[in-house]
């Protein structure tokens, strides 16, 4: 296969924003990416009229056929370059690669890009969960009753059962990042949670409980990209994108290659070698946690760690701001927030946010370099991507 | 339980064979008949080497867990009066993974790597779905 050409150092993120978070139910899920939007668009200096591109993804609570251009046309945008993108989780990250190809082909110069949805109070519970059975194979999967913590469950298992990865393990990747929402302002989740809360907590499906397993909250999230050349000159400090990489190997656990190599090994490699960089050059990562056990998973595949080593990794408290690698310092969609794509997009604001600097007790210090890794499905599609404060 | 409650498996084009042959108990794959690989999925081509030349062959029926987990709160109403009960992925003897629950009364005490047969539970109306319990 042709290596991918190079996007690094040809844009920039210039706005992040996140709307309000948790239970919100005076406010839409168009109305949340909107609110998101209006932030991250205030803080780049740009003005509405310099948006000529729109990339969002999709809504379970408000399933519009056409969410790109529903979504450009509540904004009241008429872009050039507009899209819906469905890639589950990775749908982020994969878009912000979009963004970057646009822009650097010239189909575009600022593309805002938007996601979320009002899943805490725009569903019920149970309605929420049932829509989300889709994810599962309509004939071949659903009929045995699985659920999306199941099939991760099994995931889980079998790491568990090929390298000895410990349901403490799992535990304290739980614990680690609510720690770290408790310093964000925003985060859905405000209360500090013990090892022994996690493991007590009600059963899921083995080996996971309530507290292994993603929010369900109410909010949006967005960013402004623009063309490294643009950047220069707005008011917010840039952060480059140095390199971007996918892969995707399935959608449904029974057709997975296997469970415990997947896509994130490749999406990964893309990214190091388009950035020049490898995983001993990040200072802080984002890494997609639905559940405990997926950024064990990926801080193996990512080359952080060894296969097998991940859990001890969190175990030990390297993850934490101030440790070796801190992962997920927003409180990741453990504990800061998820609704749908805007789990993962909240990765990209926090390494933005990271690389800018001034966080406080959040922090990481002499942060240069940012991991953020999307997936989606079940650990089937996978995108990677490396951000600088600086063009190194 | 209420059987009727839980979902009957549903044929399309690709898959009305597999499900035919269920309702004889007799559990069926996908063999490529230009490079011989075995695959689960019923689709149109082989996902190996695009040959649209495909068979039905005749699984065994044997396996092993190669996962599972037990599933404490479902997703699917239909499910929620059989809980706890065991969803896992089979590596079939031929080599492809399927999903099924494990079935019997020591359904529980499932382990990674236990050998496994298959068995067939009633849907209704004649549908038959492959499960799997231990060997
Ligand atoms: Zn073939």
């Amino acid at each position: 296969m042709k290596t991918p050409a190079s996007l690094k150092n040809k844009i920039a993120i210039v706005g992040v924003g996140e709307s309000d978070i948790g239970k919100v139910p005076n406010m839409t899920g168009l109305g949340l990416n909107a609110q998101a939007a209006k932030r991250a668009l205030d803080e780049s200096g740009l003005k509405v009229s310099d948006i000529d591109g729109v990339l969002t993804a999709y809504s379970f609570t408000e399933p519009y056929f056409m969410l790109g251009s529903v979504l450009c046309e509540y904004l009241g945008v008429k872009p050039r370059f507009n899209a819906s993108v469905v890639s589950g989780g990775a749908s982020p990250a994969v878009m912000l690669k979009h963004a970057a190809e646009a822009i650097a082909s010239g189909q575009a110069e600022t593309i805002l890009v938007c996601a979320g949805e009002n899943r805490a109070t725009g569903l019920t519970r149970d309605a929420a969960l049932s829509a989300l059975l889709a994810v599962g194979h309509p004939y071949f999967e659903q009929p045995y009753g699985g659920s999306i913590p199941g099939y991760y469950a099994m995931i889980a298992q079998r790491h568990m059962h090929v390298y000895g990865t410990k349901r403490e393990q799992l535990a304290h990747v739980a614990v680690n990042t609510r720690a770290h929402a408790l310093r964000h302002p925003n985060a859905h989740m405000k209360r500090a949670i013990t090892l022994e809360q996690v493991l007590e907590a009600k059963p899921i499906a083995d080996p996971l409980g309530m507290l292994d397993c993603c929010l369900i909250s109410d909010a949006g999230g967005a960013f402004i990209v623009t063309s490294a050349e643009r950047a220069r000159d707005l008011k917010s400090k840039p952060v480059y994108l140095q390199g971007i990489g996918e892969y995707h190997t399935h959608e449904h656990l029974m057709c997975a290659p296997s469970l415990t190599e997947f896509g994130a090994t490749e999406s990964g490699k893309t990214a190091y070698q388009m950035a020049g960089l490898g995983p001993q050059d990040v200072d802080v990562a984002q890494l997609y946690d639905c559940f405990t056990i997926v950024p064990i998973i990926e801080l193996e595949e990512l080359g952080f760690v060894k296969p097998g080593e991940g859990g001890a990794f969190f175990a030990e408290g390297h993850a934490r701001i101030g440790g070796k690698l801190p992962v997920n310092t927003h409180g990741g969609m453990l504990s800061h927030a998820h609704a749908g794509a805007a789990g993962g997009l909240f990765g990209i604001v926090e390494a933005v946010r990271q690389l800018r600097g001034g966080l406080g007790e959040r922090q990481v210090q002499g942060a240069e370099v940012a991991l953020v890794h999307n997936e989606g499905g079940i650990l089937s599609s996978h995108c990677t991507l490396i951000l600088a404060n600086d063009k190194g | 339980m209420e059987q009727n409650t839980l979902p009957t498996p549903v044929a399309n084009a690709d898959s009305k064979p597999y499900w035919d042959a269920a309702r004889e108990r007799r559990l069926v794959i996908r063999k490529c008949k230009a490079c011989s690989q075995l695959h689960f999925m019923p689709r149109h081509l082989c996902p190996q080497c695009w040959s649209d030349q495909l068979e039905w062959v005749d699984a065994k029926g044997t396996g092993t867990v190669h996962s599972f987990t037990v599933v404490r709160r479902a997703s699917d109403p239909a499910f929620t009066a059989l809980v706890p009960y065991v969803v896992a992925l089979i590596e079939l003897e031929e080599g492809p993974r399927m999903m099924a629950n494990i079935l019997g009364a020591d359904a529980l005490e499932v382990k990674i790597g236990d050998r496994v047969k298959v068995t067939f539970e009633d849907r209704g109306d004649g549908a038959l779905l492959p499960q799997f319990q231990r060997a």
